[in-house]
């Protein structure tokens, strides 16, 4: 995944190239979709306890927006999480549904401004 | 003189423009019968049944899905069309904007009827003057010659432009009525029209991209611009699709307007579609027998709104009565009306303007509807103010 960029008001690109570069608003080039932060978009934040999680990973499969990051070993037989990535993660709160009451390693939180 | 070669053909407005468009040989129709436009892409199925026309041609459930479907064969580069009317145009008008947005030219056959309520199936111009902020070109045309060579000069219009283009004609008074026109051959036609360069092609697996993404605030604007801008730049391109026609046809179109007798013209009429033909026939009485400077401007093409030219040709008129067969609902009358208005407003010589709203719902346009109009701007003429801006004709009170 590329890094996130953050965008600045007056670095964005006028009308002028953009109706030689993307006529019809077309957008070149695929994938597009990670350099849209959505993770502004976020109210509440699910807050991670590293000591808490079993590696269940249950998380990572409900979330709908990939945002359960993971370390996979050489070998790929360990997998275990390592964190939220907060630049996409727009807070549903799925995860935080999904971890087993008994483990409870995630926790919503409100977001800071 | 025409410089190729044509054949002498009786045909209705709906049998001519789906004559042109098998001579045109689009990649792919996609649509939704509705009267009275149901013949031009029912004869045309008839042509790719017959195997006349390699088109890919698609029955669709309704015009919302007809325009959609043309949205996306444009999309991947292929020369599309279809044909509506009324409340199809209308079921079709959300997918109007993204097809002129996603610059496609796409080019539309559009038999003018009006909307409900209540229902009727009839002529006036209410359906295409609720498309006109949609960012489609849209051509009027005033017979069924004018008809059939319009929806050629359209694709090649719409194809430079890279915007999409309506063709109207009259419902009934033209869709249905048969005239005596001059056709071109196929391949003429072919080979004027050649192959169309898209601006874009989605399926060109070299260089992918992605069409219709979100745009939020950050960017909206900036492609609506641009999308402006190609609005602006069109009016070059129309000028010069109708250059090329008459260099390769020999046979010339007016392009944005066909000025009648105005030269001297102290009154004058503005009128879009077949009624300019009754409207001549009045301006040739009054000029001849009483000795009137009266003259017409019949406006073919309204979007792009062509104020430049409108203000060379009416701003030395004193007294300008604009027919529209379709009213706002604003209270000011129709909208060509209105934005004669704007285009006249700031010159320093300039007429004076009235809207007259005529032959709604197919309302039959005899010539005492142009006598009333010019008895009315007479009338104004002797210092009299009218007490609304619009005045409706060939209505009962």
């Amino acid at each position: 995944m590329p890094a996130p960029k953050e965008r600045k008001w007056d670095e964005l690109k006028g009308w002028k190239e953009l109706a030689e570069i993307s006529p019809g608003a077309i957008v070149p080039g695929v994938p597009t979709s990670p350099e849209y932060l959505t993770g502004d978009w976020r109210v509440e934040r699910p807050v991670w306890d590293e000591d808490k999680c079993t590696h269940c990973l249950l998380c990572w499969v409900f979330c709908p927006e990939d945002a359960i990051m993971l370390n996979i070993s050489e070998d790929g037989k360990v997998v275990k999480m390592i964190g939220i990535d907060y630049d996409y993660c727009k807070g549903c709160g799925i995860c935080v549904r999904a971890c087993p009451p008994k483990i409870h390693a995630l926790e919503m939180a409100p977001e800071e401004v | 003189m025409a410089k190729r070669k044509t054949t002498r053909m009786a045909l209705t407005g709906n049998e001519a423009m789906a004559f042109a468009m098998k001579q045109i040989n689009p990649d792919v129709v996609a649509a939704y019968p509705i009267t009275p436009a149901t013949q031009i892409v029912e004869l045309f199925s008839k042509y790719v049944a017959d195997g006349e026309v390699d088109t890919e041609f698609v029955p669709v459930e309704s015009e919302h899905s007809a325009m959609s479907a043309c949205v996306g064969a444009s999309a991947a580069g292929a020369r599309v069309m279809t044909g509506t009317a009324s409340q199809g145009l209308a079921l079709m008008h959300e997918i109007l904007y993204i097809a002129s947005a996603l610059r496609l030219p796409i080019t539309m056959c559009v038999v003018n009827r009006t909307l409900s309520a209540p229902i009727n199936i009839h002529c006036d111009h209410s359906d295409t003057m609720g498309s006109r902020d949609a960012g489609w070109i849209q051509i009027y045309t005033e017979n069924v010659q004018e008809a059939y060579a319009s929806t050629i000069v359209g694709v090649k219009t719409a194809e430079k432009a890279n915007l999409p283009v309506m063709v109207t004609t009259d419902g009934f008074v033209l869709s249905h009525s048969m005239e005596s026109l001059d056709v071109f051959d196929d391949q003429d036609v072919r080979e004027f029209l050649g192959q169309r360069k898209p601006l874009y092609n989605v399926l060109d697996v070299d260089n992918p991209i992605t069409v219709g993404p979100l745009d939020l605030q950050d960017y909206f604007f900036e492609h609506k611009r641009g999308q402006i801008e190609a609005i602006f730049e069109a009016k070059k391109h129309i000028y010069d699709a109708h250059r090329e026609f008459a260099e390769f046809f020999g046979i010339e179109l007016p392009v944005f307007m066909e000025p009648y007798r105005l030269d001297d013209a102290e009154y004058a009429i503005v009128v879009l579609g077949s009624s300019a033909g009754t409207g001549k026939e009045v301006i040739d009485n009054l000029r001849d027998e009483k000795g009137m400077k009266v003259g017409l401007l019949r406006l073919r093409i309204f979007r792009p709104f062509p104020y430049e030219e409108l203000q060379q040709v009416l701003g030395k008129v004193k007294y300008l009565a604009v027919m529209d067969r379709a009213d706002s609902l604003n209270t000011m009358g129709g909208p060509v009306a209105t934005e004669i208005a704007r285009a006249l407003y700031h010159l320093s010589e300039r007429p004076i303007i009235h809207s007259f709203v005529y032959g709604l719902g197919g309302r039959d346009v005899p010539p005492e509807n142009f006598y009333e109009v010019i008895e009315k701007m007479q009338w104004i003429a002797a210092g009299n103010t009218p007490d609304r801006m619009v005045t409706y004709v060939g209505v009962r009170e």
